[in-house]
């Protein structure tokens, strides 16, 4: 089923709405990606969530990147948004530094962000503005770093049997 | 009763509590995290009222593996492990998909043979997915009969994938770009078998439970969830479809070829866990139905794509020839040569829209690797389905939503 | 049902003479109530070993027994994370003696692939483990062929083991009290 909408389209629209917000828009594999201002993030998903042509208003997935060279804009967050009725996919992203890594919340949209946003808070630390129960989900409480950071090791080392020699480390 | 027993009895947190229930105030109860009633690790302690429950709260992460940093260590040909245990009922749905992913990524073109292979091994999964959970259903509204019909089938399953790549549950099957191998004359035999007895024992289990009246007072109104909310929750799968939004993303996306074949997307009505049953039924049945038509359709070719960076080459070759040489030497290192860019790819798992979030950065290994997982997403709305229910209709609920631990806790 | 074979016994006229201590250990191994403690892909094998086609009800052991009070053995089917470990100890520490333990699976012996951060490499790093079935996951085959290693060590279980010193050292190892003392 093809799609009812074309990414020339949508850019157009959002741009035409967000002019300046929108810092960049490619389609990588045909999938429209945008980057928005940091803080524009929750208007631009709640306007696309109630804007009559787009309906983007399906929360497909969220999550977070850490890139550790990018000086300043160390995090992403990832949402990716879906519009059932128009069969159309929507990539868009935010960057935030290392030193204050908080966005808002989109609970308040899309009650499914919940468990994501917590998801991201316990890999990343990108804690949410707003949200409403902002903890460690998959991993213990008493965790004291988030092991989705690159600099942080896969192993906690407690195996002795591991010769690293044999795995060519 | 002497009064040391009667102090004894005093100090017993739990008579307390029992005592509260009784004057209609609220008790806590811990269902999970090893609970008899739960089929994996979850914890939910509830507040109730007697058998209502007000209201609850979950614990997950019991199984937490770390995939998604264990997948930025490995080469993009041993992540089919991880996808594995991702949804362990339906292991090769999750191997395909990945793989998938790495194909838009590559830029691969898969001859046809392969896509219709890969579509009856999609459907084989989904149904031995669908068969766990619909058997479960029964044995939590006291039918156990039907698990027993019905895991003799999913052994059958299990036998013509072992046909096919040698595994059982974590199949780790298929190729980037394929299959290792052509189905064998044995699978067919044993796939034609299994579509030929397979319908009648699942009519048979149809019967003892679709139409029953205990099982239909036991399940209807279950747990149910509106359209509305299940959006608002990112529901996708059976369970969306059973509160009445026609989504597949067979159909809305079509993947290896889906749109060459005639099937139904089923729908519920009221999102309960009669309809979640009813659904996944129903597709069991469409599954079916695919898989015959691919088999007849079946073209002729290859079963996999011109991929030598992926495939290890035959023993004689890589002993006489330089270049097969090199492709086994980059293939076991993991050194294969993939381009930097972001993709998503997504599939209809058993639970729902599969997706894989995929950002490389040219590198041996993936740079980031997300996994849209379903259960995790769709979990999320669990005490909101139970609260006004009984304490047995939210174990009914659990089984009928089918979290998968894997799936759930990444 | 599995059979008798290691029992000896003395037949007279209207009684049998055999040792107490065998008959009630060929008693014990011929109805293990198990404590699946089912967590992942391993329990999904598991299940089916109990289903129809497998069936370990022939081995005197259908009665799942979920309340560890009532439980013999312990089936560690699945990765134990680090969260999960207090639980299974706790779980471990609520079964009455004797017990056994069945380690189900590569991740629940050794941790398997997930040398990862979150995941207990091994559940012998909280509680004794009596055998280890390997595999990633184990073929139902493979689960029976350890439960029946585990009905021999029942078999060979003598009335005062579980009260002996060397046991109480092994237990002190994992900081477990031996229970019913």
């Amino acid at each position: 089923m093809a799609s009812k909408l074309t990414n020339e389209a949508v850019i157009e629209r959002i741009k035409s709405q967000f002019g300046s917000d929108i810092l960049s828009a490619e389609t990588p594999y045909d999938f429209l990606t945008i980057e928005v201002q940091a803080n524009k993030q929750h208007e631009i998903i709640e306007w696309l969530k109630k804007d009559e042509i787009l309906k983007i208003s399906f929360l497909t997935n969220l999550g977070g990147v850490h890139y550790p060279e990018q000086v300043g804009r160390e995090f992403a967050v990832v949402y990716h948004l879906q519009s059932m009725t128009n069969n159309f996919r929507l990539r868009l992203k935010i960057y935030v530094s290392k030193e204050n890594p908080e966005v808002d919340t989109i609970v308040d949209l899309h009650t499914g962000a919940n468990w994501m946003e917590r998801e991201t808070f316990d890999f990343f630390g990108i804690t949410f503005k707003g949200h409403p129960n902002l903890v460690r989900i998959l991993n213990e409480d008493s965790m004291d770093y988030f092991p989705m950071r690159k600099e942080y090791h896969l192993e906690d080392g407690t195996r002795e049997d591991k010769d690293d020699r044999f795995f060519g480390r | 009763m002497s009064t040391w027993e009667e102090e004894k009895i005093h100090d017993d947190a739990t008579y307390e509590s029992s005592l509260d229930t009784i004057d209609g105030s609220i008790a806590t109860l811990n269902l999970g995290p090893t609970h008899p009633a739960t089929h994996g690790i979850f914890q939910n302690v509830l507040k109730v009222d007697g058998e209502k429950i007000l209201g609850s709260e979950q614990t997950i992460g019991y199984i937490h593996r770390a995939f998604e940093k264990l997948a930025e260590r490995r080469p993009y040909n041993q992540i089919t492990t991880i996808t594995d245990r991702l949804n362990y009922c339906s292991s090769p749905i999750n191997n395909i998909g990945w793989h998938m992913t790495v194909e838009k990524l590559i830029g691969a073109e898969i001859p046809k043979r392969a896509q219709y292979m890969r579509v009856i091994i999609m459907e084989l999964a989904r149904i031995s997915d669908h068969l766990v959970c619909n058997a479960v259903i029964g044995v939590d509204t006291g039918a156990l009969t039907g698990f027993t019909y019905l895991f003799q089938q999913r052994e059958k399953i299990y036998d013509l994938f072992e046909e096919v790549c040698g595994a059982r549950l974590t199949t780790n099957m298929g190729r980037i770009g394929g299959f290792e191998r052509d189905f064998s004359p044995a699978f067919n035999e044993k796939l034609e078998a299994f579509l030929r007895d397979f319908p009648k024992v699942f009519n048979e289990f149809d019967t003892l439970l679709s139409r029953n009246r205990i099982f239909m007072d036991r399940t209807r109104g279950a747990g149910p969830i509106s359209a509305e909310r299940a959006l608002e929750y990112s529901f996708t799968g059976p369970n969306l479809r059973a509160a009445g939004v026609d989504y597949d993303v067979r159909v809305m996306e079509p993947y290896c070829s889906y749109e060459d074949f005639d099937f139904v997307v089923p729908v519920g009505t009221t999102g309960d866990t009669y309809d979640r049953f009813q659904v996944r039924q129903e597709e069991i049945r469409q599954s079916i139905r695919i898989i015959e038509q691919a088999l007849a359709k079946m073209p002729e070719g290859s079963y996999k794509a011109d991929l030598p960076e992926f495939y290890l080459p035959p023993k004689e070759e890589v002993y006489n020839n330089m270049e097969a040489l090199i492709y086994h030497f980059k293939i076991v290192m993991g050194e294969t040569p993939i381009p930097a860019g972001e993709v998503y790819h997504c599939v209809e798992g058993g639970n729902g829209e599969l997706g894989f979030y995929l950002i490389s950065d040219g590198g041996r290994t993936p740079y980031r690797l997300q996994f849209r997982r379903p259960c995790f997403i769709y979990y999320q709305a669990y005490p909101e389905m139970i609260t006004g229910s009984s304490i047995s209709d939210a174990v009914l609920t659990l089984s009928s939503m089918n979290v998968i631990a894997g799936e759930l806790d990444a | 049902m599995g059979k008798i074979e290691d029992l000896e016994v003395f037949n007279g006229e209207g009684y049998q003479l055999s040792r107490l201590d065998k008959v009630i250990a060929a008693a014990r191994a011929n109805s293990v109530w198990p404590l699946p403690f089912a967590t992942s892909c391993c329990g999904i094998e598991y299940m089916g070993s109990m289903g129809s086609n497998y069936d370990v009800a022939r081995f005197g052991m259908e009665r799942m027994s979920f309340s560890p009070r009532q439980a013999d053995l312990l089936i560690v089917a699945g990765t134990i994370s680090k969260k999960l470990a207090p639980i299974l100890k706790q779980v471990y520490e609520q079964m009455s003696e004797p017990k056994w333990v069945l380690s189900v699976g590569a991740c629940a012996s050794s941790g398997g692939i997930f040398d990862t951060y979150s995941v207990l490499q091994g559940i012998d790093r909280v509680i004794p483990v009596d055998v280890y079935v390997p595999g990633c996951p184990p073929r139902p085959e493979q689960i029976i062929d350890g439960i029946m290693k585990i009905h021999e060590l029942v078999k060979h279980e003598g009335m005062r083991n579980r009260y002996s010193d060397e046991y109480k050292a092994k237990l002190d190892k994992y900081n477990i009290e031996v229970n019913g003392k």
